[in-house]
């Protein structure tokens, strides 16, 4: 069995309209390879569902969302996204938003086959008023509880980023939180794992303990090696945020001209190579 | 000792707010809520428990600014998912969040100001605050107490305060517990009836009027309103020269 592919690949799998969930959390190990991939498609009208970072400002800004769900946006170093904010404040996408733990909530829904779990989170808040498709379920027993019937955010297409696979399709996380990748995969038709090294499988346990490989070839349907693919988000222990990066990609925000330079330079390459070989052209003059 | 900064009077106000708290997860959001919360577990409330920030509990109490340290003491893996499945919604801790707008039921927003639908400007979205209020304890934190924060009516309610609460009834507000506001003016909470927000203390040098000048909604005003206390000696050494060397919360909170 060999799971590998291309980016393109699976570009071709995805059509307009579907519902993509991304892995990661803000600006920290987020599968930006296959979201570069995206921006250079013509896919449109994307749902998005994500623990948003700049997956969600990249394909805001790039006009890729009909309808984003989500609990934030953040850059952490940089706590608000400022392409996301610019989006949201033209208006220029549906915006669900949620709870953080709500939306746990739905790829767990989804993940188990239910069609919704019961959450209190949400409720008295305007979670409920800005999300009016959210129906109420009453507990059968003697409490009587009203709660939110939290649907299953079941998604098309899953894309999330690992330190290291196996053609297989097993993955490896090596920093500290595994995130609500397995989540994603487990609430996805098709799910796709992009990585920094493809090892063999007998070589995971040089790399970190059996509970690091957290994502089972079950869960996946595509392995794409992308070395520094969540660049510019962090991926420890293999590298850091690129903070300098980072803000640069902020600054243009607030700048059409900086924007078109940024856009040029780096994501109007033809492939995700072009794209890390602008990076790191950039790195040394900076 | 140089002259003690509303700063540093602001740090022991949200110590305060975490004094009786036992153990219990104390997460604090901001600079000075850091380092007032950090503040009380190395004085009064010792077994509060922390994380690193990151995906760690720690036993140790590093400074709210440096490089990442390796000598932090880490006790227990706590990744994202378990502050749902193991703290929050299981509702052992107390939060401290701050308010971009807040009202005189607690009713918090730090969501967006204007309509939802298309913001005048988007901030950081809902977040944990709906399930965080609903859940376990939950204070605030204001830097810049105007009428602009403290206003009639929050924009948008990410954090639900008492009378959205009772709204829910008894079964499902039973964790509810929105215990103080602190502002760079006073500390405030809602003791009183009707769980409107009463003033508790004005900072040193600060009048009841100009509180009430910059508060869009009528505070519950009981007698002569004291002064929050001071640090101590011991308090500002650790404040200055342990949790704070680089003096970070005197950019967050002016004098």
């Amino acid at each position: 069995m060999d799971k590998r592919m291309h980016e393109s690949d699976v570009i071709a799998e995805i059509q307009d309209g579907m519902t993509i969930g991304i892995g990661g959390w803000g600006s920290r190990r987020k599968p930006m390879s296959l979201v570069r991939a995206i921006l250079r498609s013509d896919l449109k009208d994307l749902t998005v569902v994500t623990y948003g970072g700049p997956d969600a400002g990249l394909l805001c800004k790039y006009g890729k969302v009909r309808k984003l769900i989500y609990g934030f946006v953040s850059l952490d170093s940089i706590p608000l996204e400022p392409h996301f904010r610019q989006a949201r404040q033209a208006g220029s996408f549906r915006a669900a938003e949620l709870d953080e733990g709500m939306l746990q909530w739905g790829l767990r829904a989804a993940a188990h086959r239910l069609p919704f779990l019961p959450c209190r989170a949400g409720l008295g808040s305007d979670v409920v008023t800005v999300n009016p498709e959210l129906r109420r379920v009453i507990s059968p027993y003697d409490d009587g509880e009203e709660l939110i019937a939290m649907p299953a955010l079941e998604l098309d297409v899953a894309l999330i980023h690992m330190n290291r696979a196996d053609k297989l399709g097993n993955g490896q996380f090596l920093g500290p939180d595994p995130y609500f990748d397995d989540l994603f995969c487990h609430a996805a038709k098709r799910r796709f794992m992009s990585c920094e090294k493809i090892v063999a499988s007998e070589d995971f346990q040089k790399e970190g303990s059996v509970q690091t490989v957290s994502i089972n070839r079950l869960m996946v349907d595509g392995v794409i090696e992308a070395p520094g693919g969540a660049h510019f988000t962090e991926c420890t222990p293999d590298y850091g945020r690129d903070e300098a990066f980072q803000r640069e990609y902020a600054a243009t925000a607030k700048d059409p001209e900086a924007w078109e330079a940024f856009k040029a330079r780096y994501l109007d390459a033809d492939s995700e190579a072009d794209y890390q070989k602008a990076v790191q052209e950039a790195a040394k003059t900076r | 000792m140089s002259e003690i900064t509303r700063a540093e009077v602001c740090a022991v106000a949200i110590a305060e707010a975490f004094r009786d708290d036992g153990e219990t997860l104390m997460s604090a959001f901001g600079t000075t809520p850091t380092v007032g919360g950090r503040l009380a577990k190395l004085t009064f409330a010792p077994d509060l428990f922390m994380t690193d920030g990151i995906a760690t509990g720690i036993e140790s109490v590093p400074p709210v600014s440096g490089p990442p340290r390796d000598d932090l003491v880490k006790s227990a893996w706590m990744p994202f998912r378990l502050f749902f499945d193991n703290v929050v919604w299981t509702t052992n801790r107390h939060v401290m969040m701050m308010a971009s707008q807040i009202d005189q039921y607690g009713n918090q927003n730090f969501a967006c100001i204007g309509p939802h639908e298309k913001p005048k400007a988007q901030l950081l979205g809902m977040r944990g605050a709906p399930g965080n209020t609903l859940y376990h304890a939950t204070s605030y934190f204001v830097p810049n107490h105007s009428a602009k924060v403290f206003v009639e009516k929050v924009d948008v309610v990410s954090g639900v305060g008492y009378d959205r609460a009772a709204a829910l009834g008894e079964t499902t507000s039973r964790f509810h517990d929105i215990r103080r506001v602190v502002s760079n003016l006073g500390v405030f909470d809602f003791a009183t009836p009707d769980n409107r927000m009463r003033l508790v203390s004005v900072h040193p040098g600060v009048g009841v009027e100009d509180v009430v000048a910059n508060t869009a909604f009528e505070l519950v005003i009981e007698g002569d309103v004291p002064e929050t206390r001071t640090p101590s000696d011991e308090e500002l050494h650790l404040i200055r020269d342990v949790l704070d060397p680089e003096g970070l919360i005197n950019k967050e909170v002016r004098d």
